[in-house]
């Protein structure tokens, strides 16, 4: 049991330190943490008034998690698998003594790394709000952890489509198409046509599936293990589909 | 050292390898010859454990590439078509990854790839990126890539195709050097350099072998004694037989 589980994981540190490599070696990783840092920012003043609320709390800033993962982290993700298959490197990976659950595991790790040094350099605000009044700060560093863990989820989306299409533009159009059905499942717009159409009961189901819903217990400072649990059985899901369509490869 | 069991391939339609067989032994440097599409590649990525064959096995130092598929990948090393690489790395970075994926001993990790790169003869440009790197030197990099954990096996897809007369020379010098301890496929459409190159050549059309004999044997089946007219008559009766 224990050595297929080696075995399966081989190459997972060689992936993940040549994926987090490749993100630091161009500008991407740059380009991504600056244009985010910059959104968010955006959205968290313009948009989400943080200094009209009177409260000291991150709430206008958390608010903009799930709309802005839902953008950029597939665009953090698309290159993981199609590079792979533009430079022909998916035949070099395929010939070496690895696992494909390793590889998958190790690429989306890497860009997850990414996504969370772009969280921690929000850590700014997070001090700013407790010079504005006293904070909640248990609560603020649950929702920072629920909120990188839904990060992965956005990001296994994006690392499983680009090992389905080969395009990076495609992959990221679906990628952000799926993100939007998991994101918007939560928005009460979304939700009232749902509940109109087929009811409450199937709106609340819907409403369950929804990143923003799973996201909204951790905002209000409550550690959830259903959101947890969520997110976490949602990355598995979506890096299972990821190592079934890296390998398909090898069926030529 | 390799053994090739009644490989078979099809993509949708077409049946790309059909019945490919044979075996190589310590020592012998195998050329392996067709025409565009014969399913040279097909072949060999088959035999890296890339693809997964329809039917057959291949048996790498005495794993099965089916059974045991990480135990014979680690026993081989494969240079594939167009020697891919990743171009943010530097020679060394890339060596690195393969020695850290490969899971080579760690001791032992920095001494392989001062060898992979001295071998290859790129320590001139372990400083640039492999994307800055000409054709030339970028074959050799795959090639210190597929010789790094120094397998008993090696399977190299077209090492020399687009290679300058010089560069041509220089792999085909690091071959021989390797050639006494190791079993070697090289897949080429470069007919002149088979006869210095390989002690053995498999000629495979319509993923058929027509021909497995020394370079002079199957020279010897032409009119003129060459192998460009062995390998156009032979290729020819195929085409010929189907019709």
């Amino acid at each position: 049991m224990i050595d297929v589980f080696v075995r399966q994981m081989s190459g997972f540190g060689a992936a993940y330190r040549r994926e987090l490599g490749a993100y630091f070696a161009t500008p991407m990783a740059y380009v991504f943490l600056a244009v985010f840092l910059l959104a968010l920012g955006l959205f968290t003043w313009e948009a989400g008034r943080f200094f009209d609320t009177g409260v000291a709390d991150l709430q206008p800033f958390f608010m903009w998690h799930p709309w802005l993962y839902m953008i950029f982290l597939p665009a953090l993700a698309m290159r993981l698998w199609t590079d792979e298959a533009s430079d022909g490197t998916d035949e070099l990976l395929l010939s070496l003594p690895v696992g494909i659950p390793g590889l998958v595991l190790g690429k989306l790790l890497a860009a997850w790394t990414v996504a969370a040094v772009g969280l921690a350099l929000t850590l700014p605000m997070w001090v700013s709000v407790n010079f504005l009044g006293p904070a909640d700060n248990t609560a603020i560093a649950l929702t920072y952890f629920v909120s990188l863990l839904m990060a992965g989820a956005y990001l296994s989306i994006g690392a499983a489509v680009s090992a389905l299409t080969g395009s990076q533009v495609t992959a990221f159009v679906i990628s952000v198409v799926i993100a939007f059905v998991f994101t918007a499942a939560g928005w009460p717009l979304v939700l009232s046509t749902v509940q109109g159409l087929f009811g409450t009961a199937f709106a609340d189901l819907v409403a369950r599936f929804s990143f923003i819903t799973q996201f909204e217990g951790a905002q209000r400072g409550v550690l959830e293990l259903r959101a947890v649990a969520y997110f976490t059985g949602f990355i598995a899901t979506f890096a299972y589909l990821n190592c079934l369509w890296a390998s398909r490869q090898r069926l030529g | 050292m390799l053994d090739v069991r009644a490989l078979e391939k099809s993509y949708g339609a077409k049946h790309a390898v059909r019945g490919v067989s044979f075996t190589v032994e310590k020592g012998t440097v195998l050329g392996f010859l067709g025409p565009n599409g014969a399913g040279k590649s097909t072949t060999m990525r088959m035999i890296a454990g890339v693809l997964e064959p329809d039917a057959g096995d291949v048996i790498v130092d005495g794993k099965s590439i089916l059974s045991d598929r990480r135990a014979a990948q680690a026993a081989l090393g494969y240079l594939p078509e167009g020697a891919p690489l990743y171009n943010d790395m530097t020679p060394p970075e890339f060596l690195r990854f393969l020695a850290e994926a490969r899971a080579l001993p760690r001791a032992g990790r920095r001494d392989a790839i001062d060898r992979a790169i001295a071998d290859a003869r790129i320590s001139t440009v372990s400083h640039q990126r492999i994307g800055d790197l000409s054709k030339g030197y970028r074959r050799r990099v795959g090639l210190a890539g597929a010789i790094l954990h120094d397998p008993p096996v090696l399977v190299l897809d077209e090492p020399t195709d687009g290679l300058d007369p010089n560069q041509k020379r220089a792999v085909r010098a690091l071959i021989a050097r390797m050639a006494p301890t190791k079993a070697i496929i090289i897949s080429t459409h470069t007919l002149t350099e088979v006869p210095a190159m390989c002690h053995r050549a498999v000629l495979i059309d319509r993923g058929r072998i027509i021909a497995d004999d020394t370079p002079a044997g199957i020279a010897r089946r032409s009119e003129d004694g060459t192998l460009e007219s062995a390998f156009a008559r032979l290729t020819d009766q195929v085409e010929d037989e189907t019709q």
